[in-house]
């Protein structure tokens, strides 16, 4: 069975490869009719499990797995008894789970070539605009919880799409949009509240903070879908392709007619939007604003990004990658405090690792270049 | 119905100024190689860009198919089949050979999935496969990233892009400029099958040997005008001579 009889639609739209491989200038082509391509296709259909996997092996989130559970069974040794707990683990991954909603959002923007360094001020703003609606609305029900959580997810894509906006329209890099809405998101989330936090006594949020699914709470479980979502929307659809492409390239993009502002816009917003989701469940992590508690979060998230191999560069990244990378810091954390060593020396040691991971992505791009 | 696929007559684009166009007039056959050939400031790039669809012109005529048509941009000329493989080859270096065939045409799975933007991966790595080997391009390495293949494979993989979705035309601009010998030899051999395949080609070039080699037409350009046409007969003095106007040739 040729290609062509395989699928009529697409022979009819380009029958060209199909006509070329039976004319007489296939002769000097390496596949002289329909059965052999196929027998081709097949053939390095099975070498390409094989390379896949190697592949895999020899990529960034392959070696920062191997550091990730490096670090674990190190600290697992070193205090048996009390780290590797069903406890700590958990407190853990509760820890996570607001780096890795935001973390989601920053690895498409960089996929992209883009920066977002306004999250932390974002997630700030979103979880004030939560807390005064709430309180408008008044109630202690899951119907106002539910209005608190549309407004700051709506709140934080408003400052996505406003970032987007100056990076494609303006034209400002995107350091510098970001690093103004950093500052003046949190400016304007200080102005709401004369800059003192508001403490959340919402009854329905405290539920959500205590219940617990499978021995998880629901924030966790959040994060998880969130990071399922993202995870198959950037590797399988066209939507992630295009990121990829925009990232790697993006005047050939241009010229293939994606509309590359557009779907920067778009990536800013998704950005913008799950900083303000994760405004919503730093409100029920805490029970109130936080508001002085995020000046670091963009930075915690961007380095959890790139250690998970996304490229400074952009055109290359995985949300799996990034979900590693971002827990490397937390169990490093963790992992110090259960040993009783000063957690300062987490962040000289992240410091020091990002400057690595960073040099060795140059590295693997000066030697592919050099190819 | 008119001899040629696509007839450009006494196109004028003027930048401020400067006339780079004066009544240039251009025409392409189907299933030929036709050359476009002039010295620095001919107008050579201007006129691809106007018959590509970047830009319009300001006076002249284009016909396509002998009906006369004017289009409003690349997008749209590219779904009237003609298609550019620019210099810079536009391919997105961290991608790999099939994944930059479908840039901007990516095949969705069919059902609900599709509709929800789900690529069909398995389809496209197919199809751009059996257009690559269909060339005679040996793509050896369809997972690995573009930026991993050598000059030669990437100006394939720029060269099947642009065949796989032209109905039409194709424009090529400078397609061995960057390439070593054996790679100039390919490329040369894919052009040669493309034309083959029914498409016709457009190519600037330089390099006058290989202007001959491979085209049956070639067109040579000098201050804005169509100023000569060869067949595949003609000799690098005449093509040489016709684009510096020591030598008179009517066209």
């Amino acid at each position: 069975m040729s290609m062509t009889e395989r699928d009529p639609e697409l022979s009819a739209e380009k029958g060209r490869a199909a006509a070329l491989a039976r004319s007489e200038f296939s002769i000097n082509t390496p596949t002289g009719d329909g059965d052999e391509a196929r027998d081709a296709v097949a053939a390095s259909g099975v070498s390409d499990r094989r390379r896949f996997v190697m592949r895999g092996l020899n990529s960034s989130p392959a070696y920062m797995f191997a550091v990730l559970a490096a670090l674990f069974i190190v600290f697992s040794v070193l205090s048996p008894s009390t780290f590797p707990t069903q406890a700590n683990v958990k407190n853990l991954v509760v820890d996570t789970s607001i780096f890795l909603v935001m973390s989601v959002g920053m690895t498409y923007v960089m996929v992209a070539a883009g920066f977002d360094l306004s999250i932390g001020s974002v997630l700030v703003f979103a979880g004030i605009c939560a807390v005064k609606t709430m309180t408008w609305i008044g109630g202690q029900g899951y119907w106002t919880a539910l209005a608190g959580l549309v407004v700051a997810i709506v709140a934080g894509v408003a400052w996505g799409v406003f970032n987007g906006l100056c990076v494609t329209r303006l034209r400002v890099p995107a350091l510098i949009t970001t690093l103004g809405t950093l500052g003046a998101a949190l400016g304007i989330a200080n102005l709401m509240t004369n800059g003192n936090d508001i403490a959340v006594a919402q009854h329905s949020l405290i539920n959500i903070q205590i219940d617990e699914v499978a021995g998880l709470p629901w924030i966790v479980w959040l994060a998880l879908v969130v990071v399922l979502v993202g995870g198959a929307v950037l590797r399988y659809t066209r939507f992630g392709r295009h990121t990829y492409v925009i990232g790697s390239n993006d005047e050939a993009a241009r010229r293939a007619g994606i509309n590359v502002n557009a779907h920067l816009v778009k990536l800013y917003a998704i950005s913008g939007g799950l900083a303000g989701l994760a405004g919503m469940m730093s409100l029920v992590r805490f029970s109130t604003t936080t508001i002085g508690g995020h000046s670091q979060d963009a930075l915690t998230v961007i380095t959890g990004v790139i250690l998970g191999g996304t490229s400074l560069y952009g055109g290359y990244g995985v949300i799996l990658g990034t979900v590693i990378g971002i827990f490397i810091p937390t169990v490093l954390q963790n992992g110090l405090v259960v040993e009783g060593v000063q957690p300062f020396w987490q962040n000289v040691a992240i410091g020091f690792i990002l400057i690595a991971a960073v040099y060795l992505d140059q590295l693997k791009r000066r030697a592919r270049d050099r190819a | 119905m008119s001899d040629y696929l696509l007839e450009a007559r006494g196109i004028v684009k003027n930048y401020g100024h400067v006339e780079v166009l004066r009544g240039a007039d251009f025409t392409v056959r189907a299933g030929q190689v036709t050359a476009l050939i002039g010295d620095n400031g001919a107008g050579k790039s201007t006129l691809v860009k106007i018959l590509s669809g970047v830009m319009p012109p300001q006076g002249g005529q284009i016909l396509l198919n002998g009906q006369p048509i004017q289009f409003d941009s690349p997008t749209h000329a590219r779904d009237c089949g003609i298609e550019t493989v620019y210099q810079d080859l536009a391919l997105a270096p961290d991608l790999g050979p099939a994944e930059n065939a479908f840039i901007g045409r990516e095949l969705l799975k069919p059902g609900w999935l599709g509709r929800l933007g789900v690529l069909d991966k398995k389809r496209m790595r197919r199809e751009a496969f059996a257009t690559f080997t269909s060339l005679g391009t040996d793509v050896k390495d369809m997972d690995a990233s573009v930026a991993a293949l050598s000059g030669g494979q990437r100006q394939s993989v720029a060269i099947c892009r642009s065949v796989m979705w032209a109905k039409g035309l194709v424009f090529m601009d400078e397609p061995t400029a960057a390439l070593g010998v054996r790679q100039t030899r390919r490329v040369l051999d894919l052009i040669t099958r493309v034309a083959a395949s029914g498409v016709a080609v457009v190519l600037i070039s330089h390099n006058m040997p290989e202007v001959l080699e491979v085209s049956q037409s070639i067109q040579v350009l000098r201050l804005g005008k169509r100023v000569a046409e060869f067949g595949s007969g003609a000799s690098v003095d005449d093509l040489v001579g016709a684009m510096t106007g020591s030598l008179e040739v009517t066209a």
